[in-house]
Parts: C-alpha cells; structure tokens; sequence
C-alpha cells in the first residue's frame, strides 16, 4: 500500500506533468489504432474486391502487382468448365482519372460476376448490363463525386461512356469505382484478350489442394490461391500493414520518449525522497520499481484514453462523407491488445533510464545536496 | 590516544570496529579520517565530539555503509562491511540513523513514514504495524499517526524519525547532531527519550554532537580532531 502510495504520490504532485505525460501516450495510441485500423480496413475492402463470392484468386506468377497480372481469357474459360469449379469470373482492374478526382478503380466484368450480381441496384436495370459496350455502371460514390445519372454521359479518363446504371455495395472501394463489360475494359486499357485475375468458386471447398494443383500443372504461369492465403502473402498488403504498424510505432515512439522525459524530471526533482528511501534500506529494485510503477500507470492510463480517443475517431472518420465508406470502424481485439501492449513496452522503456539513474542515487550525496 | 585496543577485548564484543581508516574528498586534497581506529561494544553508548570538519559525521556514515573509506576496515555486528555490495542493504536494516534533519517524506503520513523501512525489509505488515504501535507509544506519538508531516512540530518530527529508525529492531543506532534543528528544552526531552529507547531496546548507540551537555550522558565521550580520536573520556 506504501509502495503503491510512493508511486502515486509523485504522480498527483505534479498532476500537470503527469496529465501531459498521459496526453502523450493516449494521442500516440489512438494514432496508432487509427492508422492501423484504417489501413488494415483499407487491406481488408481491397481484400474484399478480389475475393467477392469466390474462394480462390487465380493471377499471374511473379508480378509485383495485380494490375500488372495478366490471365488469359482462355484459361479463365478452362477453368470455369473443369468439373470442380462452380463458376470462375474474370476481373481486370484499371485505374484512371477524371475531372477533380485523380483516381477511379475500374473493374471490367461479365454480367454473372458476383458484384454485379450482389450489388443493390438503385437505378438502372442489372438485365442491361454488358448489352452495349459503352454503356458502364457507376458506384453510388462515384455517382455522386461525377454528380452524374442514369442515361446521362460521363468522362472517364479519355472516353465518354454512357451511364447505364448505379449501384451500392457493401465495400467503399467498389462503390467509388466503375464496372464496365469485360471487352470494353480490355479495349479500354489496352489488354485485349488477358484479365487480371480470375475468381473461383468450388462446388466443393475441400477440392481447394486439388485445384490448385490442377492450375500449376495446366498453367505454369499462374498461380492460385485461397482468399487468406493471398491476403497474407501479397506483397502490397504486407507492405501496407508494416507500414502502418511502423507509422503507429513512431507515434507510439515519441509518447515513449515523452514518458522518458517525464520520468527524468520526476526523478530529479525526487532525488531527496530517493535517498530517504534508501538510508531507508529500499533496494535497487524497490527504487527501480517505483520509477517503472509510475510510468507503467501513466502508460496505462494513456492507452485507456487512447482507446477511447481511437474509437471516437475512427468511428467519426466514418461518417466524414468524403470517406464514406473507405473506413472500416471494425477494430480488432489483437489491435486493441498489441497497441496497449506496445503502449505499456514504450511506456515502460522509456522509464529504464531513468531508474537507472535513480538507483544509482547515493543517498548521502543526495541528502547533501539538498 | 587510540582506542580501538581498549575494544578488541574478546570478553567483550565489539558490535562496531573501525581499524586504520582513511577517508579524504576531493582527490585526497580535503583529508577528513586519518587512520582511525574506533570501536564500540554492545548496548554501549558514545558521543563523539570535536569541532566542525573533524570527521564525527564522516565516522558515522562510513560506520553505517552510507560512505566508502579509502583505506581500512569496519566491522559491524562482527562482520566487515563490504561496500558496493548487497550487504550494505541489509545493513540498512541493522543500523537505524538519525539526522539532524528528520528527512521525512512530506506526502506521506507520520505512520506511513515510519513503515518504510518495514517495507523495504519486506517485514508482515501486521508485525510491522505492532511495532509501530508499540514505538508510537513510547514516543508520544500515537495521537498523531495520520498527520502529515507538515503538522508536526519539530519535535514530534525528530521524534518520528526516531520511531522510524527503530522500526526494524536496529542493533545499532547512529545519530549525526540529532538536536541539532531543536529548542534547549525539546533537545532535552528528545534525547532524554532516546536514551531511554536505547537502554529498553538494548542497542549501541553512536551519535556525533557539538552539545557537551548532552554527550556527558553517554558511557563514553569520544573526542576528535583533524580526523583523529585524541582522547577517550568516560562522560
């Protein structure tokens, strides 16, 4: 009780420095859940657009990035007879721009893809989709940022297309994209014949060793995998979490570092008490611990609040109308956990010299001093 | 004169033994200890005497681990102090000081400061609060336990910093002026109850005084100057 005492004490003395020092950690964790939160969000929608109803992504090898895959129509076509399959769709992705808005994801699918079909229809008729080349469907998102409607002509990098329909989805990525007919997104984007991935669908999802190995051995050039397999090793995904991780673990990094300078002055300005405690006969690792004790609460404290500051934020990010629909406000209980984990770890270590420093007090010396 | 002969004596144990100490500062150019030889038997009590910088206080912290002695050996309790090492720790726990200042934490109640020792020593929490009890009493303190420092009186101050240093049942109790910041007539009741816990307590008693008055009523006065024991006279 005394020792949980000294540790407090020193805190609500200088209540000031300590809310400072809290501000610093919970500001830093909630960056942290925000970034990572969203991005993972981001991963997860994107994640989201490849799969639809499918359960493997066939694309191919050794590209760095999907938009550069190129599966033949072809083989897409094999694959949707062989006996395992339930349906294989062909997707090409494309990215172009329009006026004031540098980036439009276009997805060039046959009428029986999933997110055609899936999709609410808000205007528009699904039956017409791919009946006429020029004729594409926009996402709600986009609809409203090209403020465009049905029957009415949009620009879309440098072609002018009819809008036959609108749509919503479920994910902010396609509802802020373009669907056009497959041949029209192929004649688009200068890639006749090819499409970046195919989706596939099992009629039976033990068959998924099988099927992979059936593409191997019938496609030396592709690769298929299952949904979770490709979101854990597809580069750009990989890329985009770590670097939201190490966006956060800087944030997290200087409320460490202002931890560490809190715990420094507290320490200097204790230096009397310190010795007390030692001609008291307090050893190495009481004094130690009462340093670590403190800046272990405040770190607990500033996760606390930073993970109520994160929650309010990602969840007021979500009805910003620009981003409607890109944030996912799912946060996930290892998030939560590893932040405050981390928050703790940075907290803690920040306090090492510090009680360094105050172990090595020499009581007299400080008492002299004083 | 040295003394540390008179307290080599095998039929006497010599509860704290300082041979042939040297203590300086300042790379050696402040010389305070020059070749000491001090020595003290159980349950006896010794004022050591002498003018400022002559090495009392010197004495007294190297006697308690609180300072390193260039050069010599102490012996406490029969055991020499090994410094920069754990034993010194548990040396906190054997010897009890005083200051002139109380050194008290401020933030912490007269009972809460009086246990600190009990929780470094990591003593049962209900045998710690006994002994407290038991020391409040005999102090006068037991109507002021959940005051803050800053309410006490000088006194009582000096009289917390005395329970506090007896709270882990010290062999040895070291003082270093422990009137020094009190009235003539609190100077006389505090030493008075000091003396008196000494003897109940049974333990040796060392304290460094310029108060002629008060050191007389110790067993032995030990007089010092530039960092020499010159004399010893029986109070």
């Amino acid at each position: 009780m005394i020792f949980l005492k000294l540790i407090l004490t020193n805190l609500l003395r200088h209540r000031v420095r300590t809310l400072i020092s809290v501000a610093g950690i919970a500001f830093s964790v909630a960056a942290m859940l925000t970034v990572v939160t969203i991005l993972q969000g981001a991963v997860a929608m994107f994640a989201g657009i490849l799969s639809s109803d499918g359960q493997l992504i066939v694309f191919e090898g050794n590209v760095s990035d999907l938009f550069l895959s190129n599966v033949p129509d072809d083989a897409v076509r094999q694959l949707d007879t062989w006996p395992m399959v339930d349906h294989a769709d062909p997707v090409l992705f494309g990215i172009v721009s329009s006026s004031d808005h540098p980036i439009i994801t276009c997805f060039g699918v046959s009428p029986a893809d999933g997110r055609i079909r899936n999709a609410t229809w808000l205007s528009g008729s699904r039956g017409d989709f791919a009946k006429n080349d020029s004729a594409i469907v926009l996402g709600q998102r986009t609809a409203e940022f090209l403020n465009a409607k049905v029957g009415e002509q949009v620009q879309i990098g440098h072609g002018h297309f009819d809008v036959l329909a609108i749509i919503r989805t479920s994910n902010g990525f396609e509802d802020g994209g373009v669907f056009m007919p497959l041949t029209t997104a192929q004649n688009f984007f200068h890639k006749q014949g090819v499409s970046s991935v195919a989706t596939v669908k099992l009629k039976n999802k033990e068959d998924s060793a099988a099927f992979k190995h059936a593409v191997q051995a019938k496609f030396p050039n592709l690769i298929a995998l299952e949904d979770e397999e490709f979101n854990q090793s597809y580069s750009q995904f990989k890329t985009l979490k770590a670097t939201a991780w190490a966006i956060g673990g800087c944030g997290l990094l200087l409320g460490g570092l202002g931890v560490a300078n809190t715990m420094i002055m507290s320490v200097f300005t204790r230096i009397r008490e310190i010795a007390i405690l030692r001609l008291n006969g307090f050893s190495n690792g009481q004094i130690a611990g009462i340093i670590l004790g403190e800046s272990g609460l405040v770190s607990l404290a500033g996760a606390a609040a930073g993970l109520v500051i994160g929650l309010d934020a990602i969840l007021a990010l979500k009805f910003v109308p620009a981003l409607h629909g890109y944030v996912d406000a799912h946060v996930r209980l290892y998030v939560m956990v590893a932040v405050v984990v981390l928050a703790c770890i940075t907290g803690v270590a920040g306090a090492l010299y510090p009680a360094f420093y105050a172990i090595r007090v020499r009581a007299l010396e400080a008492l002299r001093f004083e | 004169m040295n003394d540390a002969a008179e307290y080599s004596s095998p039929a006497q144990l010599a509860v704290i033994q300082a041979a042939d100490v040297w203590k300086s500062y300042d790379n050696g150019s402040i010389k305070v200890l020059n070749g000491i030889h001090f020595g003290a038997h159980a349950g006896q009590t010794v004022a050591l005497c002498g003018p400022s910088g002559c090495g009392k206080s010197t004495l007294l912290h190297l006697v308690g681990g609180l300072d390193t002695p260039d050069r010599g050996s102490i012996s406490v309790n029969g055991a020499p102090l090994r410094f920069g090492s754990g034993s010194l720790r548990l040396l906190r726990h054997e010897v009890g000081f005083v200051f002139q200042l109380h050194n008290l934490i401020p933030d912490l109640t007269l009972e809460e400061n009086c246990l600190l020792p009990t929780v470094a020593a990591g003593t049962n929490r209900r045998d710690a609060r006994e002994r407290f009890m038991q020391l409040a009493e005999r102090t006068g303190l037991a109507h002021r336990l959940d005051q803050p420092i800053q309410k006490l009186s000088g006194g009582e101050r000096q009289r917390t910093a005395l329970c506090r240093a007896l709270m882990n049942r010290p062999r040895i109790l070291l003082a270093d002026e422990p009137t020094g910041s009190l009235d003539e007539r609190a100077s006389e009741q505090f030493f008075e109850l000091l003396l008196e816990l000494v003897e109940i307590e049974g333990i040796t008693f060392a304290m460094a005084t310029h108060d002629r008055a008060l050191a007389v009523r110790c067993d032995r006065l030990v007089e010092m100057r530039d960092g020499r024991v010159y004399e010893t006279a029986k109070a």
